[in-house]
């Protein structure tokens, strides 16, 4: 079973909530670091590293005594990372997408797969659990390559070793975060009962549900703001499967670095009735809603 | 005209907050959202929509199953593993596919149509604190730098058009595409932290993509009362790095309880936290140069 925790708006706790329910599972688990932007997981989970590459897109590298400038490559390329002008080629490996587009259209054979950096992809063991994590390189643009790279070492692990997975995902509701939690069987969604964690929900909420997924909410800081959040999920039959309070004590464990789901009796109870409740959701059907897209 | 962007690498550590705030204390400014992807800078400046723009960008293949004759071409073409086996034939999974064009162009039976893609919506509102150049990504689109540049552009204009001084950018969390669309020729980034792992992780972060770009950086530290060491290394990381810390505020409901209203911070009683805020707001326009 994968579990894919994720959110609309950042900062609402999907990285405590991936780590407290790691911390909890009781079957072998890979806790993964999908926020490749950002990934928070190990500073939670403290895995010991078991390796760590580069991962790489493949770019078109030129061989310019084949090439006849007849400039089938540049006009197939979407993202202009290659341009042929008069005797001229260019290739802008930085705005490629990795389609592999030039290489299969070129008639000469002239273009070969080169390399460029998108970042890292590192595993480990958090305890009893296994861990991987994307981490993208500075100042490199695109997130879904790596992010792709990552899910199919997580698919090569879990054919391997078996057991479950829990994705920490990206913030927001764009391509990343919808590709994130594409191939899971069940998506948590972590909100805070604010304006800002309604509105960024709904909107999490229309970019998820078409996935025809089993999905529950997670409340994280319950008892500030409003009520808005409990009623769209009564009107939309989003279960919400914890509440965790609002409550400075947590907020300082967190901010120490703690896995909140061992700093009380009452918060280990939160996240073991949690993972229950994810586990009989992704058992269950899809809601209702999920047919419509 | 100067042009300064909130960032943060970490999600939900005040970002949109404070920009209204500043967006409230700032004069002759254009706000611009640039979270295209979960905005929520208007649930403060409950703006009055005075143009509204389609916005398209890329395309998208569709195979048409009268002409397709499955032979399985484009599949082992695709690097995206956007094209499967439905059941009923060969079907493209929109989510997975990148717009890329080469089933299309290699289909021997041209039976792969290609669409323009219509992404999200983008705006030009006025607020009660004057104009804002905002959009909505549709949930699921592609995220896109071309928006946020194309907003940045509205704003210039405008900004040009009226006078301004100011562009205000609410800026992404992360360090991907939007964000450094975002601080694609700005003055000033501001980055609010706070003194967690993730958010000390993250402001190191973002600290060297706005490095690598060459754009000033100022920091912003939230809720500096959660724990006092990591306030303490995030201080020594902007020594080291001559970053100006331009406030401390601390960990307070009050920010909720604003925006629960569909008020900022500033318009609130005034507190110790809003004297601060306004404090930062002096140091942030003198070190972007407004005024000068």
């Amino acid at each position: 079973m994968i579990v894919a925790v994720a959110s609309g708006k950042g900062g609402t706790g999907k990285t405590t909530v991936t780590a407290s329910l790691a911390a909890v599972w009781d079957q072998p688990v890979t806790g993964v670091d999908l926020d490749v932007e950002e990934p928070n997981l190990h500073l939670f989970l403290h895995p010991a590293m078991a390796g760590c590459e580069p991962a790489y897109l493949p770019v078109p590298v030129v061989d310019e005594a084949r090439c006849t400038y007849c400039g089938a490559c540049s006009e197939l390329c979407r993202f202009k990372a290659i341009s042929v002008m008069g005797q001229l080629l260019l290739t802008f490996p930085e705005m490629c997408h990795g389609c592999g587009g030039c290489l299969a259209v070129c008639p000469e054979q002239a273009i070969a797969p080169g390399k460029r950096e998108l970042g890292e992809i590192s595993w480990g063991r958090a305890g009893a659990a296994g861990f991987l994590s994307g981490r993208l390189r500075i100042s490199e643009a695109m997130s879904p390559p790596l992010m792709r790279l990552v899910k199919a070492r997580l698919q090569q692990m879990l054919a391997a070793g078996g057991g479950d997975a829990i994705i920490d995902a990206p913030p927001g509701v764009s391509c990343p975060a919808v590709n994130a939690v594409l191939d899971s069987d069940v998506i948590l969604l972590v909100t805070e009962p604010t304006p800002f964690g309604f509105y960024d929900f709904q909107l999490a909420w229309e970019a998820f549900s078409p996935l025809g997924k089993p999905l529950g909410a997670v409340v994280n800081r319950a008892g500030l703001g409003n009520d808005a959040i409990y009623q769209f999920c009564r009107e939309k039959g989003v279960p919400v499967l914890a509440e965790i309070p609002y409550d400075r004590a947590i907020a300082e464990a967190y901010a120490r670095g703690l896995i909140i789901a061992g700093i009380s009796g009452r918060l280990q109870e939160t996240f073991i009735s949690l993972r229950d409740r994810v586990r009989h959701l992704a058992n269950s059907k899809a809601p209702r809603q999920a047919a419509h897209a | 005209m100067r042009e300064i962007i909130i960032i943060s690498g970490k999600g939900g550590t005040g970002k949109t907050s404070f920009t209204g705030a500043f967006a409230h204390l700032a004069a002759d400014k254009i706000i611009c959202d640039l979270d295209v992807d979960a905005p929520d800078l208007h649930l403060l400046l409950q703006p009055v929509r005075e143009r509204q723009e389609e916005f398209h960008s890329g395309h998208e293949a569709a195979i048409d199953p009268e002409k397709c004759t499955s032979c399985g071409l484009c599949a082992s073409l695709c690097q995206f593993g956007a094209i499967r086996e439905n059941g009923a034939g060969l079907a493209v999974d929109p989510r997975r596919c990148e717009g890329c064009k080469v089933c299309v162009a290699f289909c021997p039976a041209a039976a792969i149509r290609f669409p323009e893609k219509h992404c999200g919506q983008w705006y030009v509102s006025s607020t009660r604190f004057g104009p804002l150049v905002h959009a909505q990504l549709f949930p699921g689109a592609e995220n896109s730098g071309r928006l946020v540049m194309l907003l940045k552009q509205q704003a210039k204009e405008l900004a040009k058009a009226r006078g301004a001084s100011l562009v205000l950018g609410d800026g992404a969390p992360g360090i991907g595409c939007p964000v450094i669309s975002s601080l694609s020729g700005a003055h000033l980034a501001v980055a609010v932290t706070e003194p967690t792992p993730s958010g000390r992780h993250d402001l190191e972060r973002v600290a060297d993509l706005t490095r690598h770009f060459q754009v000033s950086l100022a920091v912003i530290i939230n809720k500096y009362d959660l724990n006092q060491d990591e306030t303490y290394h995030i201080e020594a990381f902007c020594r080291d790095r001559d970053y100006p810390v331009v406030a401390h505020l601390p960990h307070d409901p009050l920010v909720t309880r604003a925006m629960v209203q569909g008020l900022v911070v500033t318009e609130m009683p005034e507190t110790d936290f809003s004297r601060d805020l306004r404090r930062a707001w002096t140091r942030i326009a003198a070190l972007a140069g407004l005024g000068q």
